[in-house]
């Protein structure tokens, strides 16, 4: 049998299917993957040995005793501290929520459990998921697979490296302006995007309640739709949630992988593309172009102009949310608590004291913005400003979605960039999500499919973006995509990264 | 954090505070839903459940936690505004309050803001002696309750010097509607009196919709109370106060009292009122300073993004209009016309609290008049003096009833009435088996009669010449002493036939 941990999360499922190969083996597979390489790469906060291979235990039981199981049933997965996991450590990349074992399972999370996936463990991230390269993390930075001194995209970091590392075969990870999507680029994976209220938000720690958004961390196109069907669907408990089911997925990528694109109108986003692009990341993107063209697409150029302004209300906004979702943290009933170190111990001397000690400077500075944001007399000016600015960037959307099918970019401007390079500057670290952002802000799919090296070597990502509820077209154009550079490259992008340990 | 104000606060007195100033009201009351879940999540609503056990992740506002409106919580805010006589939103939304403070779990209250879901509405105030006051309504709107503060180890049970603070949940998350007034004018001395009757026709109205058990005493109808003063009522508005919590009715309109008396010794001294939050003290009938309300107090409201917009459907408010019952003052208007009282009369039994018992009697069968004969009479004199609520007498609606239909029969008389309800008051049973208990019932057998009669006229011999004579006067005696020897028990009106028709034969 081939190494376990090299498989694609639908190949697994299918030799778990076929009794080949047991969860509690690929579990274990993964488990010891994950002991051998982490501490290169740190893709982990919280390893979860015992549950997930007692789950395998389970799992594997049920197959025996002739249980009609979910596809997925016995594939490991990883899920991203953002996510609130009963019994399990849930820092979202905090100091202030160190120690904290949440009494409850995010829906997404109980989807996952009832479906028999074993829980690896939660990866890293930037604290609150504030940040594009994991360096904002309260516990270490996670490192690039293909380059340990790069950074693997953010917020998401860790749970796109845990996939380039083979450390798990499907992660969870949450997009708010591109964390799921910009970690899947820079480490050569896939990541997906739902359309806003495709999967429950309850029990994610909320970064900008508007804009977050859960979604799959993968290796394929495919294992993104198995995934994206198993933890999607209507929550009564977000009202947020779609009412509607979703649209079939797996047929879509299956589908797509069928290289047929005729009728298809893909649109490329003038805005997103040009200046603050790498020769690189340019040259791969449309090199792709060619490759939908050939299946049959048929390219169209169309413009958004309000993309322009998309960073600057994204950073009102979200901080405003921020600002206010954040205000829970605050010592007095879960979390760290820390009492000032003179002075009377009153609520909010404690409050102040463990805030300040709890959070991060990024969490700080976005509080602060945020704060000052929705200040009376600030709020039209600002946080008022940049909701018609979302506006109009969603009347763009619906402007080019009636000249084409779906929009297509590079996922990021640049390719993995050197950890600690864009540290001290915050305005170049905003720009890496300058083409992820506008599809957060009008509440749209996304997917980022891994499309070749740039000229320094490190893997880029072509972004899909579709109309709202119409996911199922990122996974007919990302199979498509996906099958014709594989064929081309007679392999999986993945193939290419440096061995580790 | 807050200086109290000595008790020696200058006061005017207050006949003459109201011939030199002309208040002006603003009243808040929030009154709980009796919802059987919170207003977001599914913690079960329980008064007086052990701290900490009415709560959920979303309650307590743990991470990742998100709110679900409660359509039930919806559908009675819609029944008090339409009952207010308001305009239902077609579409509104839910905000933030941002401000920390330990009892609020998110450290924001999701409330509405800027988008109500009921406006431009007003209820017209009855004051006892049946003066009408309306009475505008600005908006009611949809909140939730925040946790409870418990103080430990201060003299006060303020924060103040306390040594530590416990904190309670299950109030958290209870939805609340609140009610805001415009600007009360033209009430002029009687400012405290509407203030009363105001809050008092809002709970009565709440208890009518079924909407929440609006009991004061629990804190489910909670007034807060803004008071200020101009010289004329055509001067611009003055400087307010507002004196929070103010949890029952007599509360109500001696805080109001109050506040005019002591804005009026500051505005006579030429000193500004302070615009600020003051407290009511219910033991010595003060209001003190809290704290001052600047504009430097900042919530940063914004539209709650965890939550879509409420729209209720046309169709679903005119339903709800349709089942609306009958509102307090309707009701009373409808039963003064079908029992044909004065107005005097009315306000009487209103102001009594015998609405109930006598629509209930009459239900029952009594007539109007009989019904409130018992009630506004003896009955009143009863409670009266027992110091008791007329409700809460030891005997109902129905006994008073069968009591009445007794005497309607005939089989017992207004006198053995009075004995019968005696022994029903003592407990005694029902007016049917005190009746056969104590053997009050009416002599109607002419033959026990006769047998007195005879007896009675024997003893009197000098009546039987008297009235054949032609005067009557005398009869009088022999049924006086008929009545004596029956112990009461007999018809007098009969007792009168047979002794005429005795001597006459």
């Amino acid at each position: 049998m081939t190494d376990l941990t090299r498989l694609s999360a639908a190949e697994l499922a299918d030799h778990l299917r076929a009794g080949e190969v047991s969860s509690v083996e690929a579990t274990q597979a993964h488990l010891d993957r994950i002991a051998a390489v982490d501490g290169a790469v740190h893709a982990f906060l919280h390893v979860n040995s015992d549950e997930a291979l007692q789950t395998a235990a389970d799992v594997d039981a049920r197959r025996a005793s002739g249980e009609d199981l979910h596809p997925l049933a016995g594939v490991p997965i990883a899920v991203k501290d953002v996510v609130v996991t009963k019994g399990m450590p849930s820092t979202a990349g905090s100091k202030i929520l160190e120690g904290w074992i949440p009494p409850y399972d995010a829906t997404l999370v109980e989807k996952i459990r009832a479906a028999g996936l074993p829980i690896l463990g939660k990866t890293n991230m930037d604290e609150f998921a504030m940040g594009s390269s994991t360096e904002h993390s309260a516990y270490g930075n996670s490192h690039n697979p293909w380059d340990l001194d790069r950074i693997p995209g953010g917020s998401g970091g860790g749970s796109a490296a845990a996939l380039a590392a083979f450390e798990a075969p499907l992660a969870i990870g949450t997009d708010t302006g591109g964390s799921i999507r910009q970690p899947g680029a820079v480490t050569g994976t896939v990541g997906v995007k739902p359309t806003y209220g495709g999967v429950s938000r309850y029990g994610l720690i909320a970064l900008a309640s508007s804009l977050d958004q859960a979604g799959p961390v993968t290796r394929t196109v495919l294992d993104s739709a198995l995934l994206h069907e198993l933890i999607g669907g209507h929550d009564p408990r977000d009202s947020t949630s779609i009412p509607e089911p979703l649209p079939p997925l797996v047929e879509a990528a299956r589908q797509g992988a069928t290289g047929d694109l005729s009728g298809l109108k893909v649109g490329v986003v003038t805005q997103l593309q040009g200046e603050g692009y790498q020769p690189g990341v340019l040259a791969r993107f449309h090199e792709s172009l060619e490759l939908l063209q050939k299946a049959g697409a048929e390219i169209v150029e169309v413009s958004c102009p309000h993309f322009d302004y998309a960073l600057a209300a994204y950073y009102l906004i979200l901080p405003a949310e921020a600002s206010s979702n954040l205000a829970k943290f605050d010592g007095m009933r879960f979390g760290l608590r820390v009492e000032p170190e003179t002075g009377p111990v009153t609520a909010e001397r404690v409050m102040a004291a463990t805030r300040g000690a709890g959070f991060g400077d990024e969490v700080k500075r976005r509080i602060i913005l945020g704060t000052y944001a929705l200040s009376a007399g600030y709020y039209d000016a600002y946080y008022g400003s940049a909701q018609k600015v979302r506006t109009l960037i969603q009347r763009d959307f619906a402007e080019a979605f009636a000249q084409a099918d779906v929009l297509v970019s590079p996922t990021a401007p640049t390719t993995a960039f050197k950890l600690g390079e864009k540290l001290d500057d915050p305005l170049a670290m905003y720009l890496n999500d300058v083409a992820t952002i506008p599809a957060n802000l009008a509440g749209v799919p996304g997917i980022s499919v891994p499309n070749g090296l740039s000229d320094d070597g490190l893997p880029t990502g072509f972004q899909v973006l579709a109309p709202a509820k119409a996911d199922d077209r990122l996974y007919r154009v990302g199979a498509a995509l996906e099958a014709a550079l594989e064929s081309a490259w007679g392999g999986p992008l993945l193939a290419k990264a440096p061995e580790l340990g | 954090m807050t200086a109290v104000s000595a008790p020696t606060t200058p006061l005017v007195d207050y006949a003459d505070a109201v011939r030199r100033y002309d208040p002006v009201l603003g009243i808040e009351v929030h009154v709980e839903l009796g919802t059987r879940t919170k207003m977001f999540c599914a913690a079960e609503v329980e008064f007086g459940a052990p701290p900490n056990t009415q709560v959920t992740p979303v309650s307590l506002g743990l991470p990742g936690a998100l709110p679900v409106v409660n359509g039930t919580a919806v559908e009675y805010a819609i029944r008090i505004g339409l009952a207010l006589n308001c305009q239902i939103a077609e579409t509104c939304r839910f905000a933030r309050k941002n401000y920390f403070y330990p009892d609020v779990p998110k450290n924001f209250q999701t409330s509405q803001y800027d988008e109500p879901i009921a406006f431009d509405g007003w209820l017209d105030v009855e004051l006892e002696d049946g003066t009408i006051h309306r009475v505008e309504i600005e908006r009611a709107h949809m909140e939730e309750d925040a946790g409870k503060n418990t103080h430990v180890g201060g003299s006060t049970g303020r924060i103040h010097g306390a040594e530590y603070s416990l904190v309670d949940y299950n109030r958290a998350g209870i939805p609340l509607v609140e009610i805001v007034t415009r600007p009360i004018t033209g009430a002029g001395e009687r400012a405290p009196e509407v203030a009363r009757a105001y809050v008092q026709a809002l709970r009565d109205i709440f208890r009518v919709l079924d909407v929440s058990e609006a009991r004061m005493e629990r804190g489910n109808v909670r007034a807060d109370v803004n008071v200020s003063l101009r010289p004329s009522p055509e001067a611009p508005l003055g400087t307010r106060t507002e004196t929070k919590n103010v949890n029952s009715f007599r509360s109500v309109e001696r805080a109001v009292r109050y506040e005019i008396s002591r804005q009026a010794a500051i505005l006579d001294a030429g000193s500004a009122v302070v615009q600020e939050t003051r407290h009511w003290h219910e033991d010595t009938g003060i209001t003190t300073s809290g704290r001052v309300k600047s504009d430097a107090e900042d919530y940063r409201y914004f539209p709650e993004p965890d939550l879509v917009p409420v729209a209720p459907s046309r169709e679903w408010v005119e339903e709800i209009r349709a089942t609306l019952p009958e509102l307090p003052q309707a009701r009373r208007r409808r039963l003064q016309d079908e029992w044909g009282y004065a107005d005097a009369e009315m306000r009487d039994v209103v102001n009594a609290g015998a609405l109930d018992l006598i629509e209930a009697t009459v239900a029952a069968g009594t007539s109007p008049a009989g019904a409130r004969k018992w009630w506004m009479g003896e009955l009143a004199r009863r409670a009266k003096q027992d110091d008791v609520a007329l409700a809460d007498m030891p005997i109902t609606p129905a006994q008073i009833a069968e009591l009445q239909s007794l005497v309607d029969s005939g089989r017992i008389n207004d006198k053995l009435a009075r004995q019968v309800l005696e022994g029903v008051l003592a407990g005694e049973g029902g007016p049917e088996e005190v009746v056969a208990a104590r053997g009050l019932e009416v002599v109607s057998d002419d033959g026990a009669l006769l047998a007195a009669i005879d007896d009675a006229l024997a003893a009197q011999p000098d009546v039987v010449e008297k009235v054949r004579g032609g005067n009557q006067g005398p009869v009088g005696a022999i049924i006086g002493a008929v009545m004596k020897a029956t112990r009461g028990q007999a018809d007098a009106k009969r007792v009168r036939e047979l002794v005429l028709e005795r001597i006459g034969g």
